[in-house]
């Protein structure tokens, strides 16, 4: 049983720290920029099927996910361009029908590029094998080797926001948008940075997870909305915050499906506890989230509206 | 939340046009049938009576939306209480239109008071989220209710009846009743809107601190607004039931709640006009793209971005624009 | 003598190191016109805005009508009688002049949960509405959109709404701020003419102005009052001269 727990934890973990990528760039899109992007999540999935075509091409896995990062780039820079640039200053509902046009271009685009069956990726030679946990119990490697990249990542990024001067705008766009739009022409660089380098993770995230779930256009949507989720619970505005809500979340999920339903059944008699636990364990994440803006409206690490 | 005032201000101007607009839209609408039938194509009573039940859904969301600046992503659960109160109490025995709409209303507007109350805590981006986080526990519960077909949904017996009489089982009767419904609907949120009630909602999206300080706490009639809508969306959720004759959780996946603002950003918010139209536009242009090819949903997603980035304020914005929606007061 | 309609005592108020409101203490007696002067920044609109019930003190009470109202929110000091202008005009804006004002006398006239007959139609709201506007004189302008208006029009709807809740104590910020020198003077008069149904806390940098009006002035700086008295005792006040007036007749 204990074993068991362990596994679940570090499947929580690892499932936390993707969806981290996901979350820390969209988390200070909405923060600094106001900004309500609906279409991260595709990027998510576009990583994913590019990671897959270079793989189909170069049949390298390294290769495939270095290529990843700069054409991830490349699109974010394009849609910043194209699109997002232009609803800055427009209400948040503008921004909802453009990204959710977005998602429909993207989604249908990848389908008619590789259609809609779920494609998948192999593992590379050196990570995919196993290494002993406590006891009898195994974990694979690649799934440690994806929360220790993730863990890299998420240091990389502490660097960046506490101790460069990219950073130290970022912060202070968090914490007041105001204070940022009054340094002037700088703003348009730094927008078009965040948006980019949050492609780029989001795609990363999705070209990372393709070895172990498979790749198919359904799969921004799913994480699309636990991405959310995150940012809400951290704060949105707020990269340490979503790191935090992001293992949280992965956490409570991952162990909510397995042990909710082995909890209830001490409760009550199996069958109701099946059904129940089905019931709740998918509800979980969403009643850990109403719970904390219950309690704290702005989220655990967001800054507080004054009275 | 004055964060939206910007495209929600809807100049009053036109209200005469808004009523003759509106007019307009019955008129055009009741003339369906007949003319589906001359014309050898009775699909189109069906692809009808779809547009009028998400006219209903997106008049709705356009009371909590437009005129209250509650943006909510999670209204698609009330379409949802709708239809699976149509399956749930056929299923019990109970086929009667109007019973099952009391227990949609019921339900629904329970559902809302509620989690309006939890989310009305929350603003702005916030509000936004909770919202959809309470869509998605609603979607969830009915994903792994198997009883009910779970994830896959469930096909109903038969169409709901009206007093013991199967007026909804031939498409033009569903057709009428739902009108019938969407003229009620519109009616009574015009009314409403302008009512002392309405005054308060509007005042409070275009400054709560203004009306807190001339004496209104403006969460009492946020929360009325969020239920009245609720009940609404449930009635227009029991329509959708009877229309497909089949109930299924997709109805109220946050894709749903999406499109439901779409098609109020669409249409413009906040004169309910713009909301019907929305609704009307979008369920054609789904439907007729379909027809065109099955990658439909590239064009339809084309079609959103470029109304986003060209004209703030959607249709009704483009259609000022070319000065074709003039006021006449 | 009887207590003071508004009894301020020991109110503290900090941002961060900042204290805005450091230890104030006053009184506003029924009747009177209550001036608060300071320099900018000194802390006046933050003090209002806690007497109204917006921002909550860091400590010290405030007490209206005899009564503890420190903990009420702004709606119900409103309904008490206790109303404010703001300095940063607040109004609705794509709502019409007369639709602001009837807004207000709705809030105290009968329930807002009524759902379906026009309010644009009731004529008691109207009328009343009409008359704040005719007082302040915007009667004029009475079917336009409020966001329209230039910004001395916008300054006279402020006081009109204030004026529809039928205060017994008016906080007013500024009231005289940004408008034109016929209209200073109409406003000038108006509160002339309210002093005798209304008390009035009047905050103000147009020194003539405060100094027809005022029977009693506080010298609001750096958060603390520096002297309170008549407009005279004020006006000779040595500190009040280094502090304030001084700089008012240097720049
Ligand atoms: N929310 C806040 N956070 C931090 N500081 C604040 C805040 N609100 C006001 N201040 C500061 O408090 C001080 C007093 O502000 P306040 O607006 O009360 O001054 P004032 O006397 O009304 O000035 P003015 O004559 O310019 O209207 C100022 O230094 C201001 O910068
Ligand atoms: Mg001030």
């Amino acid at each position: 049983m204990f074993n068991l727990f362990l596994l679940q934890l570090l499947n929580g973990a690892q499932f936390g720290i993707l969806l981290f990528l996901v979350a820390a760039g969209l988390t200070l899109v909405f923060g600094i920029m106001d900004f309500i992007n609906l279409a991260h999540g595709v990027l998510y999935m576009v990583g994913g099927y590019v990671m897959a075509m270079m793989m189909g091409t170069t049949g390298n896995f390294w290769l495939s996910l270095t290529l990843v990062l700069p054409v991830m780039l490349v699109l974010g820079l394009a849609l910043e361009v194209l699109v997002f640039r232009r609803l800055y200053d427009r209400s948040h509902l503008d921004q909802v029908l453009a990204t959710f046009g977005l998602i429909l271009v993207l989604s249908e685009l990848v389908k008619i590029l590789w259609g809609s069956a779920p494609l998948s990726v192999p593992m590379p030679e050196a990570l995919s094998g196993s290494i002993a946990l406590a006891g009898p119990m195994r974990y694979p490697v690649y799934r440690i080797a994806v929360i220790g990249v993730g863990l890299a990542v998420a240091l990389a990024l502490w660097f960046v926001i506490a101790r460069t001067r990219v950073g130290m705008l970022l912060r202070a766009g968090a914490a007041n948008r105001a204070m940022v739009s009054a340094l002037g022409t700088d703003i348009n660089r730094l927008f078009m940075l965040v948006f980019a380098a949050g492609a780029m993770l989001a795609g990363f995230a999705g070209a990372i997870v393709s070895p172990i779930l498979s790749v198919d256009p359904g799969m921004g949507d799913s994480i699309l909305i636990l991405t959310f989720v995150v940012i809400v619970i951290g704060g949105v505005g707020s990269v340490k915050g979503a790191f935090f809500a992001a293992l949280l979340v992965g956490i409570v999920d991952t162990l909510g499906r397995m042990f909710g339903p082995i909890l209830l059944k001490a409760l009550m008699d199996p069958a109701a506890a099946a059904q129940a636990g089905r019931t709740i364990a998918p509800m979980l994440v969403y009643i850990l989230m109403a719970a904390v803006l219950f309690w704290r409206p702005t989220g655990l690490f967001g800054r507080s509206v004054a009275r | 939340m004055t964060y939206m005032t910007q495209t929600l201000t809807e100049p009053r101007a036109g209200l005469a046009a808004r009523l003759k607009l509106a007019l307009a839209i019955f008129a055009l609408l009741a003339v369906v049938p007949p003319l589906a039938h001359a014309m050898g194509e009775p699909f189109m009573i069906i692809i009808a009576t779809r547009m009028m039940v998400f006219a209903i859904a997106a008049l709705s969301l356009d009371l909590i939306l437009g005129h209250g600046a509650m943006v909510s992503f999670g209204h698609a659960a009330y379409l949802g209480f709708g239809s699976y109160a149509v399956a749930i109490l056929s299923r019990a025995g109970i086929s009667d239109l109007v019973l099952q709409m009391v227990a949609a209303v019921l339900a629904s507007a329970l559902f809302a008071l509620v989690t309006g109350a939890i989310s009305l805590r929350t603003r702005g981006v916030y509000f936004i989220m909770i919202t959809l986080a309470f869509g998605q526990m609603a979607y969830f519960f009915f994903v792994s209710f198997s009883a009910l077909g779970g994830d896959d949904g469930v096909a109903l017996a038969a169409r709901s009846t009206v007093l013991g009489l199967p007026l909804l089982q031939g498409e033009t009767g569903l057709f009428y009743v739902t009108l019938g419904l969407l003229i009620a609907a519109f009616a009574g949120l015009y009314l409403l809107t302008r009512s002392r009630f309405g005054r308060v909602l509007t005042g409070t999206r275009e400054s709560a601190l203004r009306m807190q300080a001339i004496g209104f706490r403006p969460l009492p009639y946020q929360l009325t607004a969020y239920v009245i809508s609720a009940a609404i969306c449930g009635v227009a959720g029991v329509l959708l039931a009877n229309q497909a004759v089949y109930v299924s959780p997709a109805y109220m996946s946050w894709h749903r709640s999406g499109e439901m603002i779409v098609m109020l950003v669409l249409g413009g918010v906040g004169s309910l006009t713009g909301a019907m139209t929305g609704a009307l536009v979008t369920v054609a242009l789904e439907e007729g793209l379909a027809r065109f090819s099955e990658h439909w949903r590239l064009g339809f997603g084309l079609i959103l971005v470029l109304v986003a980035l060209l004209s703030p304020g959607g249709l009704s914005g483009l259609l000022r624009k070319f000065n074709l929606l003039r006021d006449d007061k | 003598m009887t207590d003071a309609l508004l009894q301020v005592r020991n109110l503290r108020k900090t941002y961060g190191a900042l204290k805005v409101t450091n230890d104030v203490s006053l009184d506003v007696h029924e009747g009177e016109i209550h001036a608060i002067i300071g320099p900018n920044g000194a802390g006046k609109t933050t003090l209002i805005s806690q007497l109204s019930g917006q921002l909550r003190p860091d400590s010290g009470t405030v007490i209206y009508t005899g009564q503890d109202i420190t903990a009420l929110d702004m709606a119900a000091r409103v309904r008490m009688g206790l109303a404010r202008s703001f300095q940063l005009t607040t109004l609705l804006p794509s709502f019409t002049v007369l639709e602001n004002v009837a807004v207000a006398v709705q809030a105290r006239e009968g329930s807002s949960f009524r759902f379906f007959r026009p309010a644009s139609t009731e004529r008691a709201l109207n009328d009343q509405a009409m008359e704040c506007l005719n007082d302040v004189g915007l009667s004029g302008t009475a079917s336009r959109l409020a966001g329209a208006l230039s910004h001395g029009e916008k300054r006279q709807l402020e006081l009109a709404i204030a004026l529809a809740t039928r205060p017994r104590l008016l906080l007013l910020d500024e009231p005289l701020a940004g408008t034109g020198h016929e209209e200073a003077a109409q406003l000038v008069d108006l509160f002339g003419r309210l002093k005798s149904r209304v008390t009035m806390m009047l905050i103000e940098h147009d020194m003539n102005a405060v100094f027809a009006l005022a029977d009693r002035v506080s010298v609001l700086v750096y958060g603390e009052i520096a002297a309170c008295g008549t407009p005279d005792a004020v006006r000779n006040d040595a500190k009040v001269r280094a502090a304030y007036l001084g700089e008012e007749e240097v720049a």
